[in-house]
This record gives C-alpha cells, sequence and structure tokens, in this order.
C-alpha cells in the first residue's frame, strides 16, 4: 500500500516537469513573449532588448528551464507580468475559492450521484429514466450555459441565491455555501449524471453476486444488503469516476468561476489569458497539476481502504 | 498457403455492416442528418442567411421572434438566425480541427502501439498516462496566452492533448483484434504488415474510432464554444456561439430570450454528436455480441408470487406428517424467457421430516437447484413460483410477503451453496460477517455476537477460531470457507438446512470433511437437511431419502436403501451405472446417451424418452404420473414416474 502510493508521487515528478516544460517553451517559442508584454507594442528596441538580457531570456532555452525549476523549488513562481506581485501570492489567495467550489462539486456529485444511482440499481422505473435523461442533459449543456440560466432563475429572478461574488469560510460558513450553491450545482450537473450511470451499472452487477444471494439466505436484511454489503463491492469504478468528476470540475471553473464573478483561479487564468501574463498562467497550470496529482494519491489511498486484497498485500 | 489458413478462413467483420446497423437507430440517424444539415447551413450561410452577420438595426433592437426575424434580434438589432449561421463557421471549423489532429495523431500511434507491442507500446502508454493527467483547459489557455487569440492554435492543442484517451482506445482495439484468427491467418499466408494493418485491423477498429472521435466532437465544441463566451479565441463583434450566449448573459435582467437560441444550438449539436457517437456505439457492441446474446431476458418480477392451481390434475401430493418439518406440494417454477415463461420445476412435492436429510439428485439442467432455492424464495428475477405450495410446519411460505420471507431465512431456514469463496462478502472479515448475521436473528450485544462467532467456528471444527475471525474470504481455503457458510448459515439456528452441491467446488478429501461435519451437525441439533447434488457417493453417504429429479420433474422417490438396492426408473438406474464409484472398470464407463432438452423443448409424455432404453411407443402418449409403488416396507414410502418400472428393477441384475 504505501509502496503504490509511493510510485503514485513519484510518477507525478515527470508529469510536473513535462506541464511546466510545455508552458516553458510556449512562453519562450512566441512573439508575444514576456519582454514584450512588459515592455508593450510602444516600447522602444532598446528597452526591449535590455530587458530580454535582465531576464536572461537571450539564455540557451535549457538554461533557462533550469533556472525557472530552481526558482521552482525554492517556491518562486515569478511574479505577475501585469500586476508585478509573485504569482505564488496571487495564487494562494486565490486558491481557497477553487478548491471550496470544486471539493463541494465533487462531494455534491457524489452524493446525489450516488443516490440516484442506487435507487435506480434497486428501483429502475421513474429514477432510473430520469437518470438517463440527467445524463444526456448533463452532456449536452455546457456548463457555462447552464451557470447563465441557474443565475437567471434562482438569482436575478427568484433572488434565492447571490448572483455573484464569494464570502470566506472563516466569515460565515452558511453565507459561504449560500454563495457557492448555484456555482457548485452548474459544476456538478454532469458530474452527477456520470456517479449515478457508474453506480447503477456497478451496483446491477454486485447485486448479482453469489455473496449477495448468502446474505439474504442468512436473513441480512435489504437495506444493509444494498448500503453496506453492495455499495460497498461497487464503490470502488464510483471513486475512479469522482476522481475524473473532480479533474474535470477543476477545468471547468475557468467556465464558471467567469460566470459569478469568483475571485478563485479559473477567473484569474481567463484574465491573465487576454492579458498574455504567461507566468501567472504557468503558475496555474502548476497548481491544477499538483491538485490532480493529490486526488490521483488520494484515490490509490481509497481504493485500498475499499479493497482488503490491496490493503493485505 | 498454409494449413492454417485453410482450415481457419474466418470472415473479417466489414466496416459498412456496422455503419449501417448504426444508421437503423432512429436517435443516430436524426443527430446526423441534423449535423450534416446544420454544416451546410453554415457554410452555405453567405446564401442563404437573411441578412448580414453585423448588419445592426436600431430600430429593431431585441425584437423577439417574428416574420422578419425568425430568431429575433439582439441588443444591437442584429438578427440571430443568421448571427448562428455565420458564427456556426467557426464553431464547427474549431471542431474539425480539433478532431482532425486528434485522429491524425491518435491513430497512426495507438496502432503503433498495439500492434508493435514491446517497448514502443511501453513509451507510448507513459506518454499516454502523462497527457491525461494534464489538466487540458489551462493548456488550451496559456497557448491561447502566447499565440494572441488564434482560436485555431486553441483547437489544435486540445486536439492533441485529447489523442491520449483515443491512443488509449485505438491501442486496445488493435489488440483484440491482433491476435484473432483471420489476422493471423493474413499474416500466416504472407500478406504484409501494412496490407494487414489497412486491409483487416483499420475497419475493425473504426467503430471504437468513430465513437471516440464522435463523442470528442461533443466536448471539442463544449470547449470552443466556452472559449469564445469567455471572448477568447474570437474577437467581438464577430459572430460566435459562444460570445452571443455572453452577450445574452449580459441582458440578463432585461430579457432572457436571446439566451435560448444560443445555447440551444450549442446543446442541440453537443447532443447530436454524443447522441450519433452512442449509436454508432451501440450498433458496434450489438456486432460483436449478436451471436451471444442471452436468450434469457430479465423481467421485473411481480411483487408476490401467484400460486395458481397447476392446470392438469394431478395425484394428490403426500399430506403433512406429524413430524414433516417441511411440506412442498405441488411446486413449480417459471422463467420469463423472450418466447413468454418457461416451466424449470414441475409440479414437484415432498415432506422432510425432523432430522431427515434428503437428497435431491440428478444431472445439471434438471431443476435441483432452482427447486432449492425456491424454497427461500431466493430465485433470479426473472424466476417465479409459479404454482404449488411450500409449507414449513403450517405456514405457507409462498403466500408470504418479501418482508416475512426476509424473517424466515437464516433461522427457520438456512442455505449453503456450492462455491463457498465467491459466498462470502469479500470486503469484510469473515467474522464480522457473521456477527451481523448473528446480531441479524438475536439482538446481543457486539461483545456478545463476537462470542457467539467463536461458538459458531468451533462448532463448524474450524481450527483457528479467533484467528479465522480476522481474516476475509480471500484469504482462505475452500474448506474452510465452506465452513465459516456453513457458521453463517447455523448461525440462526434454522430447522432446515438446504445445502446446494456443498461439496461440488471442493478437493476430495475436503469433501470428506465437510460430509462428515454435515452428519456430526445434524445429529448435535436434529437439524433437517436438504442436500442437492449429483453425486450418489454423497447420497449414500448422509442421505436417508432421495428425490430425483429429471427436466423438472420428480422422476422417482425411495429411501436411499432402497433406490440403491432396487432403482426403479431408468433414470435412476442409468445415473447409478455411471457413477464412477459403481464401476468395475471392464470396458467404457457407461453413459446416458445424451443430454438434457432445454426446458423449452420438454415434451408433454414421458421426458426422459428419448434417452431411454426401456422406452416403448406408449411412453410419448400421454402424460405419466408420479405413482405410488409398492416398496418392501409397505404401501406408500416410494413413488416412481414411469409405466414399465417393473421392467427396470431386474434388468440391474442382468
Amino acid at each position: 500500500m504505501r509502496t503504490l502510493i509511493i510510485r503514485r508521487i513519484a510518477t507525478a515528478i515527470p508529469l510536473i516537469v513535462a506541464v511546466t516544460g510545455v508552458t516553458f517553451v510556449l512562453e519562450s517559442l512566441v512573439p508575444g513573449n514576456t519582454a514584450r508584454a512588459i515592455v508593450g507594442a510602444s516600447g522602444s528596441p532598446a528597452a526591449y532588448q535590455r530587458l530580454r538580457a535582465e531576464l536572461g531570456l537571450n539564455n540557451p532555452l535549457w538554461d533557462q528551464y533550469w533556472q525557472y525549476i530552481n526558482q521552482l523549488v525554492h517556491g518562486n513562481l515569478g511574479t505577475s507580468v501585469f500586476t508585478g506581485e509573485p504569482v505564488s501570492t496571487l495564487l494562494n489567495q486565490r486558491l481557497p475559492v477553487t478548491l471550496s467550489l470544486v471539493l463541494l462539486a465533487t462531494a455534491f456529485c457524489a452524493v446525489v450521484g450516488v443516490l440516484l444511482g442506487v435507487i435506480s440499481a434497486v428501483r429502475g422505473g421513474i429514477v432510473g429514466r430520469a437518470v438517463e435523461i440527467l445524463s444526456l442533459v448533463g452532456l449536452a449543456l455546457p456548463g457555462f450555459w447552464v451557470a447563465i440560466i441557474l443565475a437567471a432563475v434562482f438569482a436575478v429572478t427568484l433572488r434565492i441565491f447571490p448572483a455573484t461574488g464569494y464570502v470566506p469560510p472563516s466569515a460565515s460558513v452558511s453565507r459561504w455555501l449560500w454563495a457557492l450553491t448555484l456555482p457548485v450545482i452548474a459544476l456538478g450537473l454532469a458530474g452527477v449524471a456520470s456517479v449515478a450511470k457508474q453506480t447503477r451499472d456497478s451496483m446491477k452487477d454486485t447485486l448479482a453476486r453469489e455473496y449477495i444471494r448468502t446474505l439474504r439466505a442468512s436473513g441480512i436484511g435489504r437495506r444493509s444488503i444494498i448500503w453496506k454489503h453492495a455499495l460497498r463491492n461497487g464503490a470502488i469504478p464510483v471513486v475512479t469516476v469522482l476522481g475524473l468528476v473532480f479533474v474535470s470540475a477543476l477545468s471547468s471553473t475557468v467556465f464558471v468561476e467567469a460566470v459569478f464573478v469568483l475571485p478563485g483561479l479559473g477567473s484569474m487564468a481567463v484574465t491573465a489569458t487576454s492579458q498574455h501574463d504567461i507566468p501567472v498562467i504557468e503558475g496555474i497550470a502548476l497548481y491544477f497539476t499538483v491538485l490532480v496529482v493529490i486526488v490521483n494519491v488520494l484515490l490509490d489511498i481509497v481504493y485500498g481502504m475499499l479493497n482488503p486484497k490491496v490493503r493485505r498485500s | 498457403m498454409s494449413e492454417i489458413a485453410v482450415v481457419a478462413r474466418p470472415q473479417a467483420p466489414s466496416t459498412g455492416r456496422f455503419l449501417r446497423r448504426a444508421l437503423r437507430k432512429p436517435l443516430g440517424v436524426i443527430s446526423a442528418a441534423y449535423l450534416v444539415l446544420l454544416t451546410l447551413a453554415c457554410v452555405l450561410a453567405p446564401l442563404i442567411a437573411p441578412y448580414a452577420p453585423l448588419d445592426e438595426d436600431l430600430t429593431h433592437v431585441q425584437g423577439g421572434p417574428s416574420g422578419a426575424h425568425l430568431l429575433g434580434t439582439d441588443e444591437l438589432g442584429r438578427d440571430v438566425v443568421s448571427r448562428l449561421l455565420y458564427g456556426g463557421q467557426l464553431t464547427l471549423l474549431g471542431v474539425v480541427e480539433c478532431v482532425a489532429v486528434l485522429l491524425i495523431i491518435s491513430l497512426p500511434v495507438g496502432l503503433a502501439a498495439g500492434y508493435l507491442g514491446g517497448w514502443v507500446d511501453r513509451a507510448v502508454s507513459a506518454a499516454v498516462d502523462l497527457l491525461l493527467s494534464v489538466p487540458g483547459i489551462i493548456v488550451v489557455l496559456a497557448v491561447l496566452a502566447v499565440f494572441g487569440s488564434s482560436m485555431t492554435a486553441a483547437m489544435v492543442t486540445f486536439g492533441v492533448l485529447g489523442s491520449a484517451g483515443v491512443i488509449r482506445v485505438v491501442r486496445s482495439a488493435v489488440l483484440s483484434v491482433r491476435e484473432e484468427l483471420y489476422v493471423a491467418a493474413a499474416r500466416v499466408s504472407g500478406v504484409t504488415e501494412p496490407r494487414i494493418v489497412v486491409r483487416h485491423i483499420l475497419p475493425r477498429i473504426a467503430g471504437p474510432v468513430i465513437v471516440q472521435a464522435s463523442l470528442f466532437a461533443a466536448i471539442a465544441l463544449a470547449i470552443q464554444t466556452g472559449l469564445s463566451f469567455l471572448s477568447l479565441g474570437v474577437a467581438p463583434p464577430a459572430p460566435s456561439w459562444g460570445g452571443m450566449v455572453g452577450e445574452a448573459a449580459s441582458l440578463i435582467d432585461q430579457d432572457g430570450w436571446l439566451l435560448v437560441p444560443s445555447g440551444g444550438i450549442i446543446a442541440l449539436t453537443i447532443l447530436a454528436f454524443g447522441l450519433m457517437g452512442d449509436a454508432v456505439r451501440d450498433a458496434t457492441v450489438e456486432g460483436w455480441s449478436a451471436r451471444s446474446a442471452p436468450a434469457i431476458r430479465t423481467v421485473r418480477r411481480p411483487a408476490s408470487p401467484t400460486s395458481t392451481p397447476a392446470s392438469v390434475p394431478i395425484p394428490a401430493g403426500p399430506e403433512p406428517g406429524d413430524d414433516a418439518v417441511l411440506t412442498v406440494r405441488d411446486l413449480s417454477v417459471s422463467f420469463d424467457a423472450q418466447d413468454g415463461p418457461v416451466t424449470v420445476v414441475d409440479r414437484v412435492s415432498f415432506t422432510l421430516g425432523a432430522g431427515e436429510v434428503l437428497g435431491i439428485v440428478g444431472e445439471s439442467g434438471c431443476g435441483k437447484s432452482v427447486t432449492a432455492l425456491s424454497l427461500l424464495q431466493l430465485l433470479p428475477p426473472n424466476g417465479r413460483i409459479s404454482g404449488g405450495r411450500v409449507l414449513l410446519g403450517d405456514q405457507d411460505l409462498t403466500a408470504m410477503s418479501e418482508r416475512q420471507i426476509a424473517n424466515l431465512r437464516g433461522n427457520a431456514m438456512a442455505m449453503v451453496f456450492q462455491e463457498p469463496t465467491v459466498s462470502l462478502d469479500p470486503s469484510f472479515l469473515v467474522g464480522a460477517q457473521v456477527a451481523e448475521v448473528v446480531r441479524r436473528h438475536d439482538r446481543v450485544s457486539r461483545a456478545a455476537a463476537r462470542r457467539r462467532v467463536l461458538e459458531l467456528f468451533e462448532q463448524v471444527r474450524l481450527p483457528d477460531p479467533a484467528g479465522t475471525a480476522r481474516r476475509y474470504p480471500h484469504e482462505l481455503s475452500g474448506g474452510m470457507a465452506q465452513r465459516v457458510c456453513l457458521a453463517l448459515a447455523l448461525a440462526g439456528r434454522p430447522s432446515v438446512l438446504i445445502a446446494d452441491e456443498p461439496t461440488t467446488a471442493l478437493d476430495v478429501t475436503v469433501q470428506a470433511e465437510i460430509l462428515g461435519l454435515l452428519r456430526q451437525l445434524r445429529d448435535e441439533t436434529e437439524m433437517s437437511i436438504i442436500l442437492v447434488t449429483h453425486d450418489w457417493g454423497v447420497v449414500a453417504d448422509i442421505c436417508d431419502r432421495a428425490l430425483v429429479m429429471y427436466a423438472g420433474q420428480v422422476v422417482e422417490q425411495a429411501q436411499v436403501g432402497a433406490l440403491f438396492r432396487e432403482p426403479r426408473h431408468p433414470y435412476t438406474l442409468g445415473l447409478q451405472d455411471c457413477n464412477p464409484q459403481r464401476w468395475t472398470g471392464d470396458g467404457d464407463l457407461p453413459v446416458i446417451p445424451g443430454t438434457v432438452l432445454p426446458p423449452a423443448s420438454w415434451p408433454t409424455s414421458c421426458r426422459f424418452r428419448v434417452r431411454c432404453r426401456f422406452a416403448e411407443s406408449d411412453c410419448g402418449l400421454t402424460p405419466i404420473p408420479l405413482e405410488h409403488s409398492t416398496g418392501e416396507h409397505g404401501a406408500d414410502d416410494r413413488e416412481v414416474r414411469c409405466i414399465h418400472w417393473h421392467e427396470v428393477a431386474p434388468a440391474r441384475s442382468a
């Protein structure tokens, strides 16, 4: 189990090198690079050349990358071209917003998706059809459009939820939840459907197993069979899907944070893109990659907890 | 041309076939037609659009749908239909770029990985794993930040990132095709490798690739419109679907209408790509599984089993005796199949006395296990009791609700199954599983339940009760697992234990131990046992009485001693003759010719007739009743379903 986790973390290193490498190469390849962005289109060629030398942009590429990695290891992600602030400071301010959003969306998918999936596995019928329709809808409706509709209906028309803004949980947990309800639903809608489908398929599979028949023959009640034995045994593929839901919710924050004007990493990525603020984009790419790696490691731990064959070997 | 190629001349499945099958799916056809029409309309926008996309008409601002403007006008009075058509050009172009890049990368790389294997495969797999963990959208944004606002650059990047998933699909499809006979045959007969790939492998993997491309097109469309919604990659006022959603969103507190056409066309188009992919996938899957499709459909089981009397009058079964623990009368079980219900157990009757061990014997497919499962109503979802009664003492189990039955399971009647290692929940310690059953029946504290588990484990002679309790099922041997299953069954102190081939999956020495244990348990607890088996050794070893079943019917029932001394049904005789333990070693081991027919083709007359060496013409005329035949100890102690039984017993000695 421990070696499994260590191996997972070890495979993250080439991943981080690759992601940083890709963004780094992109940056240096292209005319709209950092020096040009700082000097501006109207800056004199002399100033541009001076800045290039200053930033080390005339050194060989691998040397620049080595410098960058060196800085990275020391927690230095460079400074924002636009605001001049350290990238790590900017990102750390915004990380809690995105984390709240994505974790809540994943939890929302887990609870609602598993509930719907179990019911449609056991009962089928209306809930089963609802899951089918929801998965079509979840696939078809783009997240940003769902976000706008939710905002239009529940914030603008019905005035139940705030349309924009973020409240940190340290200020008020209830208002934090309130502010994030609509964005979480917009992020989670597609995920609910895929979790529900996976739960249904995997529950149907486990409920047909012989040990379920043994438990029934021993008089164990329906509730325990469904929620304890079948769900526990069917949980592993569901957990895999939840990992994917987390990753896709993380990507969707780019759109959803923009709609609800939430000060998270996603909306920052959009701003940085339109401002050509490469160091910030690089930083966000790194943060997202690290988050994905952490989730993968957590998934491995959960697999081990769910599967005694993995845990005991 | 080698021999292999001649012998194995399998037909390569054609690409066209599943495309045709896909086109038979109405949703797939509608989706494909929609996409074709949409593409045409967007390409021909300059010809068919009623207005230019940037034509402003400030006198008709935010006009709803009208004759002049079918979908209304936006905040600058521009025609929505025209903007959608022109905007679609860019959107669909983005999707095409993305999918083209995806295929250009994933097809050759996936083919190489799957076909060449070795280090190529390992390198590709590593790269794919890497690429799959990259947060794609951020990389796309980085590209956009660098390349100004080039939507093409963004979509190409997204195609590159997306190729990882498709490479994986292509690779595994190639792997499964590579070893198939027709490919091997082509290779042996000297077809060159590139030709094999083009002629034999590509057509076969086309299905999964089309599915992936189609589903990825849906994602690409969502990304393209999302980016243009964020004004990345497209500069207003140029029309784009995502941009139109954005413009509509800014007017949200005045008028929601504009969100409908812009969001609607995006949703419809994504849906069309998704449904087309699904249709092709279903068609592909059908093509591969058409032959192995199960004949029996799953049909929901009615809330309570109907116990309608059998249509044909039959001789009354045995009356419940004074000491009868379980009385089964005219029990019939049917399964729902494609052509309606099929009866697989036909009016089975027997009684089980206290402490009695009753064997149910027969070949596979004769309804032994189904009979056993139906007693506790543990039939699969498509099976149900279609007639007769199961009386436990004086309670009629067939008249009970599922909840009432559930309360009897485990304490009145319990069951053990054939495969002990898969009969235990793999996720829980065996001690905890047995403890849950104990607490279900005894309502005691956790500590008391733990103590009872150890008692039960001692009762089933597990060598190390405490140690075993802390193990998972996969850490037990078959014999130990079967003892745990017995402990599970004994936890509710049942008066009847049903054992369905409890020793079949075990080693011979372990079989003897488990049988010995069953006998000891019967002696200790006065429990009655129903033992389903095909093994006459087991019957002789432990059973008091046996029921021989053939094709869903009881064909003979007698005390075990009488049954061995003087079998009266030809099937009983045949089964005993082909028992290896009785075989003297001279000549071939005798067998009963033929096999048990599937339930749907059982005749109304004697079902064994076609395999019977005593059969005569009168056997095929009418249903053969199960008749009491006088045994050596009195009138009613044996039954046989054969009109020629008088000829059978003498044949044994002959």
